[in-house]
């Protein structure tokens, strides 16, 4: 178990296991978005308030609190970047900067559009879509901060405290902003617990689609991480090699 | 030559004195974040014909976001002179912890900068049509949240300390974590001047500013070791 940590930890590892790993779980989540959001879209029976208009919640459900998840694991790569010195956990926590960030993009676009029809205006400043905001702001701190160093362990590590600092104070952030104000919704868990809120036909194909965006979310990660190993990595003997293996095929 | 072994807290009363004293020798580092305080706050009623009640209900939110502009901007000195002329390696090697050190550091250079913001702030709710009940509550809270604002801003201003240019970054950087104290410390004087009780509001922000106290040297600490090699 240790010893497979420990290898998951070597770039050279990381890169080679994910490799016959990745198109699999690729073809998984391409499956299982296709099944969500097909079913979803186009054949989950229609609200019976917001007509149509709720299907956005196969998109904007998942993104919003994929946002919040993917932080989660960027402060968790962050901690393991600044004790253990892991390389690699800091390549993770770069991706994951960008897609946490796409995520909460996402999530204020679908649902601005899902807030005009219902709440009658594209943005409020409730607690939910503030957090979200401010999510989205700390996220590009992190990238913005990253990005200004000319030297690649400064960065990291300055991007590392950063995304920590955010971990203290996101919870207050959040916080703050239900203290502040509050309109939106709770989440109604789908109608897992009470049957009668929502028929299985809606909240299958949702199930569906939020794993679906789990898997999108580890694949981009993966694929991600795979390039910046490269990148960094491009003295090394092994990648030499493997670019040569590559080009020679070709 | 002799060592002169110094005890932690002649040490950290000598830090406190160096950065006094350097403040005075350049009093623009006091004077122009609080003009920079009264002109930012004066351009709100300029922008806009706004009703004198609407203006008043709108100063705390007015007084406490230039408040944050401003202990953000001076905060950008903080470390900047130490870091060229190389006395923030010197503090980085001192034996004594740094922590504390960080600690006296900020709370020296809020004295000179986040104090007089307090002191003006008055004035400017009198320029902006503050209710007269409000003023109180401002206070207190401007004195429990500008030291929170100069923690946080000095975790960004020492992340960014190598960076030639950080100004805007900065900005970036701390404006998202500096929110809460905003949302609390405009809190305090709204809940005032809704005619409701402010203690719990006032808690919350001392209960910011304990934790900025505890953690966040700790980043300062460890963002500063990221830049000085």
């Amino acid at each position: 178990m240790w010893q497979w940590f420990y290898k998951l930890g070597s770039p050279r590892h990381f890169y080679e296991m994910t490799t016959g790993f990745v198109p699999w779980l690729a073809r998984a989540t391409f499956l299982l978005l296709a099944i969500g959001l097909v079913w979803g879209l186009g054949f989950a029976p229609p609200d019976y308030q917001m007509g149509d208009n709720y299907r956005i919640i196969y998109i904007h459900v998942p993104t919003a609190s994929g946002a919040i998840w993917i932080y989660a694991m960027m402060a968790v790569m962050a901690a393991m970047h600044m004790i253990w010195n892991i390389k690699v956990a800091d390549m993770v926590a770069k991706s994951c900067a960008l897609i946490g960030a796409s995520f909460c993009a996402v999530a204020l676009v679908t649902g601005a559009f899902w807030g005009k029809p219902t709440w009658g205006t594209y943005w409020i400043w409730d607690a939910k879509l503030t957090a979200t905001l401010i999510l989205f702001f700390v996220y590009v701190g992190v990238m913005a901060l990253r990005s200004a160093f000319d030297s690649e362990t400064a960065a990291s590590k300055a991007a590392s405290v950063l995304t920590l600092v955010g971990v203290v104070n996101l919870p207050i952030i959040y916080y703050a902003a239900y203290w502040w104000n509050t309109l939106h919704q709770r989440s109604s868990e789908l109608g897992v617990r009470d049957a009668s809120a929502n028929p299985p036909e809606i909240w299958i194909p949702a199930v569906f689609s939020g794993f679906g965006l789990i898997g999108l979310i580890f694949v981009i990660i993966i694929l991600h991480t795979r390039n910046e190993i490269l990148l960094r990595e491009r003295r090394a003997q092994w990648v030499q090699e493997l670019v040569q293996q590559e080009t020679g095929n070709a | 030559m002799s060592r002169v072994a110094l005890g932690l807290g002649a040490s950290l009363r000598a830090t406190l004195r160096r950065e006094l004293q350097l403040a005075i020798s350049s009093p623009g580092k006091i004077v122009n974040p609080l003009m920079f305080f009264v002109i930012a706050s004066s351009l709100f009623p300029l922008s806009g014909r706004l009703d004198i009640d609407v203006l008043g209900s709108i100063a705390p939110g007015i007084i406490w976001v230039t408040a944050l502009l401003a202990v953000m901007l001076s905060m950008e000195s903080l470390f900047r002179s130490d870091y060229d002329d190389g006395s923030l390696e010197q503090l980085l090697l001192s034996p004594q912890p740094l922590y504390f050190h960080v600690l006296i550091k900020v709370l020296g250079h809020w004295l000179v900068t986040g104090l007089p913001l307090v002191v003006v702030a008055p004035l400017l709710g009198l320029l902006l049509n503050l209710p007269a009940q409000g003023y109180v509550p401002l206070l207190i809270g401007l004195v429990l949240g500008t030291p929170t604002l100069s923690l946080i801003a000095a975790i960004g201003t020492a992340l960014t300390v190598a960076l030639a240019r950080s100004g805007v970054l900065l900005a970036v950087l701390v404006l998202p974590l500096s929110i809460p104290v905003l949302v609390f410390g405009a809190g305090v004087v709204d809940t005032a001047l809704n005619g409701l009780p402010v203690a719990g509001v006032i808690a919350l922000l001392a209960a910011l500013l304990v934790l900025a106290l505890s953690f966040a040297p700790l980043a300062i600490v460890a963002a500063l070791r990221i830049n000085v090699q």
